[in-house]
C-alpha cells in the first residue's frame, strides 16, 4: 500500500465516544473545550515508550484515507491499539468505504503511527 | 422571576431521561440537576434567545431564507436530507413529507450508528424487551461493545445495573454484569466480568457461544484472544439465569463484519430463549435517533437510506445512505436536520458536503452550518420546544418545554418550506 511508511508502526485505530467530547459539543464546535476533547490519541504507556513518545507529544497518524498530527496522552488500551475521540481529527484518517451498509468502519482502522 | 420544573427529559441520548429538575429565572435556564455530564450542556449551554436566519453569511428575514432553501431544493436534482435524530418525530415527519415532495433521497445519523442493526434485524428479527422490563427483572446483563459510563451515563443507575425492582429486590447485587470489548473501558471496571476480545473478533466470539449454547465441542482452547473457558463459564452463566439482557453498541457495528456481527448477536439471543428469557436492546446514541427509525419506517416502509426519486420510496444502504451519495458525487443539494456531518462524517464525504448548496435547520452554529448556504437557528426540543422522542427501548417520551419559545421549530421551518416549494 503506497501510503505506508517503512519507519512508521502500524496500530488498530478505535474512535469513540467521551464525556469530554460530549462536553464540548454544547460549547460549539469552535470551542477550545470541544477541540481539546477531539483532538487527541490514546496510547498504551508501553508503546509510547517502546516508541519515544512523550505524554502530550505530537505524532503523525497516516491511514490509506488521510493523514493527522494530534497530541499522545498514555490511556486504557491494549497495546496497539489506540483510541481517538469521535471528531473532525478522526475523520481526517476514516475512509469512505461501507460496504454496501451505509456505515464506514471507525473502529478497527490500520493506521500507522510515527513520532514528528 | 423564579421557576421550578420538575420531571424535564433530557434528549441527548437515547436514555431520555424524564426526571430532570429545571430551575428557570428571567427565562433562562439557572440550575440543573439530575442531569448527566453529557447531557448537562443540552440546558446549560443552549441560548434561547431569537436569531435571525442566515443565507450566504449575512443574516435575513425567515421568508427570504425561506425562499431560498425552497429555490435550492427545486432546482437540485438529486437532494439528499439527512440527520434527524437530534429532532422531535414531528418534525421527523415533515422531513418525510418534504422528501417524498421533492424525490429526496433520505438518510437519518442511523446509518453511521445503527444501520446495520436495522439490517441485522431485518434478517434474522429481534428479540426485545422494555427499559422497564431490565428494570423491574433483568438479572444478567451484557454490555458489548459499548460504554454507558462514557456514552450513556445514567444507564446504569436509571435501567440496567443499580436500580431496585420488582423481582430484583436488592438492586446491583442481584444483578450480574459482564462486558465484552476490546478495550477495558470504565464499564468493564464496574463488570463482575470482563471479556477482552481481540479487534474484529465480535463474529467468532458470538459464533463460539451460539455453538457451546447447542452443546458443540470447540477444538481451540482460545477464541480471539478469549480463552475459551471463559465463554464456557458465560454460557453456563446465561442459561441460569431468570431474564437476562444484551446491550450493544457500535463495537459491532462500525467494525468490519458490521451487521453480521449483530445478525450473529441477535440469533445467539433468540437461541438462548430456548433456555431462559433472553432479550436485546441497541444501545442508541442520539435523543431520538430510534424516532428517526420508526418514522421513517412508518411513513417510507424503511429505517434508513430511503430514495423517493422514483415517486415512491425505494431502500438501498450503499446507495441512498448519505456517506455514499456524498463520496459518489451523486447528491446536488443537502437540506441537514438537527445534526453536523462535518464533524462526524469521513473527510472525503464532508468534502463533498462543503461543495454542494446546503441548508442546516439546528439549534445551533455547528460546522457543517458554518459552510451551509442557509442556517435557519431554530428552538431545542425540550427546552423551549414540545415534541415526541422515542427511547432507545421505542417507548415514545412526550417532551415539555422548559422555557418560553422565542425561536420557531424544526417543524414549523420544514412546513414553511414545503409551502413555498408548493408555491414554486
Amino acid at each position: 500500500m503506497k501510503w505506508r511508511n517503512s519507519l512508521a508502526e502500524n496500530f488498530i485505530l478505535i474512535t469513540g465516544r467521551t464525556v469530554k467530547q460530549a462536553a464540548g459539543l454544547h460549547k460549539g464546535k469552535e470551542s477550545e473545550e470541544y477541540r481539546r476533547a477531539t483532538e487527541l490519541v490514546e496510547m498504551n504507556s508501553d508503546d509510547m515508550a517502546r516508541l519515544g513518545i512523550g505524554e502530550g507529544q505530537v505524532i503523525r497518524l497516516r491511514s490509506s484515507a488521510g493523514q493527522v498530527e494530534m497530541p499522545a496522552h498514555s490511556g486504557t488500551v491494549p497495546s496497539k491499539m489506540i483510541f481517538i475521540p469521535l471528531g473532525p481529527g478522526a475523520n481526517s484518517l476514516i475512509g469512505p468505504e461501507t460496504e454496501g451498509t451505509g456505515m464506514p468502519s471507525f473502529k478497527g482502522l490500520t493506521v500507522e503511527i510515527e513520532p514528528i | 422571576m423564579k421557576t421550578i420544573v420538575e420531571n424535564a427529559t433530557c434528549t441527548f441520548c437515547g436514555c431520555l431521561c424524564d426526571d430532570i429538575f429545571v430551575e428557570v429565572e428571567d427565562n433562562r435556564i439557572v440550575r440543573v440537576r439530575r442531569v448527566c455530564a453529557n447531557g448537562r450542556g443540552v440546558f446549560i449551554d443552549y441560548d434561547p434567545r431569537p436569531r435571525r436566519p442566515i443565507v450566504a453569511g449575512r443574516e435575513v428575514e425567515w421568508e427570504e431564507a425561506v425562499s431560498e432553501a425552497a429555490r435550492i431544493l427545486v432546482q437540485a436534482d438529486s437532494p439528499l436530507i439527512y440527520g434527524l435524530s437530534s429532532s422531535a418525530s414531528e418534525a421527523q415527519m415533515k422531513a418525510v413529507e418534504l422528501a417524498d415532495l421533492i424525490g429526496a433521497i433520505i438518510d437519518t445519523t442511523s446509518s453511521v450508528c445503527h444501520g446495520p442493526t436495522s439490517l441485522a434485524v431485518q434478517a434474522v428479527g429481534e428479540v426485545s424487551c422494555s427499559l422497564g422490563e431490565v428494570r423491574q427483572r433483568a438479572d444478567f446483563l451484557v454490555f458489548w461493545g459499548c460504554n454507558p459510563a462514557a456514552s450513556h451515563l445514567r444507564h446504569f443507575e436509571r435501567y440496567s445495573l443499580r436500580p431496585k425492582g420488582r423481582y430484583i429486590p436488592n438492586g446491583r447485587m442481584d444483578r450480574h454484569m459482564v462486558v465484552v470489548d476490546v478495550r477495558p473501558t470504565a464499564s468493564a471496571k464496574m463488570a463482575d466480568h470482563f471479556i477482552q476480545i481481540s479487534p474484529g473478533g465480535d463474529f467468532e466470539v458470538l459464533a463460539t457461544l451460539r455453538a457451546l449454547i447447542q452443546g458443540k465441542e470447540i477444538e481451540p482452547k482460545s477464541v480471539s484472544g478469549v480463552p475459551l473457558i471463559q465463554l464456557q463459564e458465560l454460557v453456563q452463566r446465561m442459561k441460569a439465569c431468570h431474564f437476562g439482557v444484551f446491550f450493544m453498541g457500535m463495537g459491532l457495528t462500525m467494525s468490519g463484519a458490521r451487521e453480521y456481527n449483530v445478525r450473529e448477536l441477535f440469533t445467539l439471543v433468540t437461541e438462548l430463549n430456548q433456555y431462559t428469557r433472553f432479550f436485546v436492546i441497541p444501545m442508541r446514541g442520539h435523543g431520538n435517533v430510534a424516532g428517526a427509525d420508526q418514522v421513517l419506517t412508518w411513513q417510507s416502509g424503511y429505517p434508513f437510506a430511503v430514495s423517493f426519486a422514483r415517486g415512491y420510496p425505494q431502500y438501498s444502504p450503499g446507495e441512498f445512505s448519505a456517506v455514499d451519495g456524498l463520496v459518489r458525487e451523486e447528491v446536488d443539494a443537502a437540506l441537514i436536520l438537527a445534526s453536523d456531518p462535518m464533524a462526524h462524517f469521513p473527510r472525503a464525504a464532508g468534502y463533498q458536503l462543503k461543495r454542494i448548496p446546503t441548508i442546516v435547520i439546528d439549534p445551533m452554529m455547528n460546522l457543517t452550518a458554518e459552510s451551509a448556504r442557509v442556517f435557519f437557528p431554530t428552538g431545542s426540543y425540550g427546552v423551549d420546544a414540545v415534541g415526541t422522542c422515542y427511547r432507545m427501548d421505542n417507548v415514545p417520551i412526550r417532551l415539555r418545554k422548559v422555557i418560553d419559545s422565542r425561536r420557531p421549530t424544526d417543524e414549523a421551518i420544514l412546513g414553511q418550506i414545503i409551502e413555498a416549494i408548493k408555491r414554486c
